[in-house]
């Protein structure tokens, strides 16, 4: 009886340190204030235009702490494409939503690891820096395509009103038709072949596909470094889908900028990425260049993932499946988290966490 | 063909467009136009094509969800779409669905074991005493754990709904599936799993599904026949293994070389078709697919092409293929 009071203590100790914690952060986070000290920056590369290291967001809820993301590390150099893939829930959208600093507070907190963003006036900590200059950034210098359009645009407001207000917030200075005709050239550039026209349509009167070149459109407009496409084609046909991606490719070179594509499509993986990072339960257990992981994958996990991914022209009795379910978000075992779902696991998957280790120049 | 478990023959599902002062009927979107193919026991029959193509339609008039307009469905040797209310109902648990989309599909206020329950009161399939053990046997097999049965849906994942409205079809162990895009919704990893699972199920009790997606690979996974659908009508059907090697009508081509291949090192030449799926409501003349098709010619404007057998059960409705063949 006495023992499983003091477990019960030290739970509620727990849960309470917890708490703390989460409100001290959310503090910080919200000061008026922030020392330019405290988010200036160096990068490790000078190519890179986003490091990420270390990042962990846990999410602290009644039943315990969610660790979305623990510890995840990658780099995005500019230019290139880097796609994170993954199971839903291993967290690869909350690691979008970190660098955007989009997570919802206060349960959702940035807790460690740094976000290095190599802007024109230096490196900065995006984990740091204050809300009234990440909101200069937002849809400025890193805009983001969300997974539905559907959802994503304001069914009351019409299409160019909606890019139109991204392009005026950041670019006070521009008049309303300057601003209109630099809209009806995004909707040009994303190739809808009636810009004039559906500048005055409304979100419902598009198809699925025009809806999601609209939202490229408007993260376009303010010319990004860095565009994370957070599942653009998910919702889409193939063959739209093999549109978007032609035109994501095609503008990608255009404006010179970085993609972080956040998908659970091996395919679309490779077609897009330069680097692949495989994420499972809120850590990356592989990274590399495209070519490395699908011709060489050495994680359990990832060579499971592109077993089960049916191939037009390969016919297989049976798919491969990887047994079992994601663990418990809310009582991580300290072993490899694949360990119960692992064919390969041994003894040493019993013992703490592995860390990455480099087993070719751009492997790990 | 007494093999046949299912068969339809030139399906038609118009919607009414109403406008005006007195809601009059102003013209119709012909969702389905004439769509006939059959199913043998215990095979899959998978039909892709674009959103908006009348894939789902085909589906959902198949077990009178919608009333048909026109055209004949005949299960077991009788035509459904004729049988009365009652009849109908009494039928239901042999046609089963699995609907597309997870999250309004289930009722929010209604927990798992329920959801999966209700049908299988309703039409007595188990008798009463051992009826929790039939959904939880069908929760496992679906690969839902035990303690699952008194939780309600919102504390499911996408992945998991979905395994939860397999469950509810495959409890009242039906004959036939409509699965409508059952692991779009999935996983990668989980979708393998779902589509062994329902493979594994076609073979433990023979059931026989119509698979639609518009993953062509998954397809190609689990059919063993593929029809190929344009704006409400096919235009292309045969079996797998035959469309797969040999795809004759260009839309048929297009899609299959739409799909991404997982593998970097293959960049594909491929047909990158132009512009959206055109209204239903107002389809192009001819031939429907003229206006987005790389090889259409001028016929294909005003001539609806024939939907004709070019041998082996290989289906198509192309002006082309008719010209290759003729010349052959």
């Amino acid at each position: 009886m006495g023992d499983k009071n003091s477990i019960k203590s030290k739970g509620k100790m727990e849960q309470r340190k917890n708490i703390a914690l989460m409100k001290s952060l959310d503090k910080a986070k919200n000061r008026k204030k922030i020392p330019k000290s405290e988010y200036v920056t160096e990068m490790k590369n000078k190519d890179n235009i986003l490091e990420i290291d270390n990042l962990a967001t846990y999410f602290f809820t009644d039943s315990g702490v969610v660790k979305a993301v623990n510890g995840v590390s990658f780099d995005i150099p500019r230019g290139k494409t880097v796609a994170v893939v993954g199971e839903s829930g291993c967290g690869k959208s909350i690691t979008s939503m970190s660098i955007m600093r989009l997570i919802q507070g206060p349960s959702g907190q940035i807790v460690d690891g740094q976000i290095r963003y190599n802007s024109e006036e230096g490196p900065i900590n995006l984990v740091n820096v204050p809300i009234s200059k990440m909101q200069e950034l937002r849809g400025n210098k890193i805009s983001m395509i969300f997974q539905e359009p559907m959802t994503s645009l304001n069914p009351v407001f019409t299409v160019g009103d909606q890019i139109d207000e991204a392009i005026q917030l950041h670019n006070p200075k521009l008049t309303a038709k300057q601003i209109k005709t630099r809209s009806i050239e995004m909707l040009e550039l994303v190739g809808i072949a009636r810009p004039e026209g559906i500048y005055d349509a409304y979100p419902h009167e598009l198809s699925g596909g025009m809806r999601q070149r609209v939202m490229i459109g408007m993260a376009l407009s303010c010319e990004p470094e860095l565009i994370i496409a957070d599942e653009p084609t998910t919702a889409l046909d193939v063959t739209i889908q093999a549109q978007i991606l032609e035109l994501l490719r095609e503008i990608k070179d255009k404006v010179n900028a970085s993609i972080l594509l956040i998908t659970h499509d091996l395919g679309v993986v490779a077609e897009m990425a330069d680097y692949v990072v495989v994420m499972y339960a809120g850590r990356i257990i592989e990274k590399g260049t495209a070519i490395d992981i699908y011709k060489n994958p050495q994680h359990p996990y990832t060579i499971g993932l592109l077993n089960s991914k049916p191939a037009v022209g390969k016919v297989v009795d049976k798919l491969y499946s990887i047994p079992g379910q994601v663990p418990n978000p809310i009582n991580m075992p300290s072993h490899c988290y694949f360990k119960d779902r692992c064919e390969k696991s041994f003894e040493p998957c019993g013992a703490i966490y592995f860390k990455l280790r480099i087993f070719a120049n751009t492997f790990r | 063909m007494w093999c046949d478990l299912l068969q339809v023959k030139n399906l038609c599902k118009y919607f009414p467009i109403r406008g005006g002062v007195f809601q009059g009927t102003k013209g119709f979107v012909k969702a389905v136009d004439g769509v006939s193919f059959s199913i043998e026991k215990g095979h899959t029959m998978g039909l892709v094509g674009e959103s908006g193509c009348g894939k789902t339609t085909v589906g959902r008039t198949l077990l009178r969800l919608h009333e048909a307009t026109s055209g004949e469905v005949i299960y077991n040797g009788r035509n459904i779409l004729d049988l009365s209310k009652s009849k109908m109902r009494s039928l239901r648990p042999e046609l089963q669905i699995v609907f597309q989309d997870p999250y309004s599909s289930l009722n929010p206020r209604v927990p798992v074991g329920e959801i999966i329950g209700e049908g299988v009161r309703q039409h007595k399939i188990v008798p009463r005493s051992e009826y929790r053990k039939h959904i939880l046997d069908t929760m496992e097999a679906c690969g839902l754990q035990k303690h699952h049965i008194d939780r309600y849906p919102h504390e499911f994942s996408g992945g998991q709904r979905q395994r939860i409205c397999i469950a509810r079809a495959l409890a009242l162990k039906p004959q036939i599936v409509i699965a409508d895009e059952p692991v779009s919704a999935l996983d990668v990893s989980i979708q393998a799993q779902i589509i062994n699972l329902l493979k594994d199920l076609q073979r433990d009790r023979g059931l026989t599904y119509l698979f639609i997606s518009h993953d062509l690979s998954v397809v190609e996974h689990i059919s063993d026949k593929v029809g190929v659908m344009y704006l409400g009508n096919l235009v292309e059907m045969a079996p797998k293994t035959e469309i797969f090697k040999n795809p004759m009508h260009p839309y048929t081509k297009a899609l299959f070389s739409a799909v991404p291949v997982p593998d970097p090192e293959v960049r594909m030449n491929r047909v990158i078709l132009q512009g959206d799926i055109p209204s239903p409501a107002n389809p192009p003349k001819g031939c429907k697919f003229h206006t987005r098709c790389p090889v259409a010619m001028d016929i294909c404007k005003t001539q609806i092409p024939e939907y004709k057998d070019y041998g082996d059960g290989h289906f198509v409705a192309c002006h082309l293929c008719e010209m290759e063949c003729g010349k052959k």
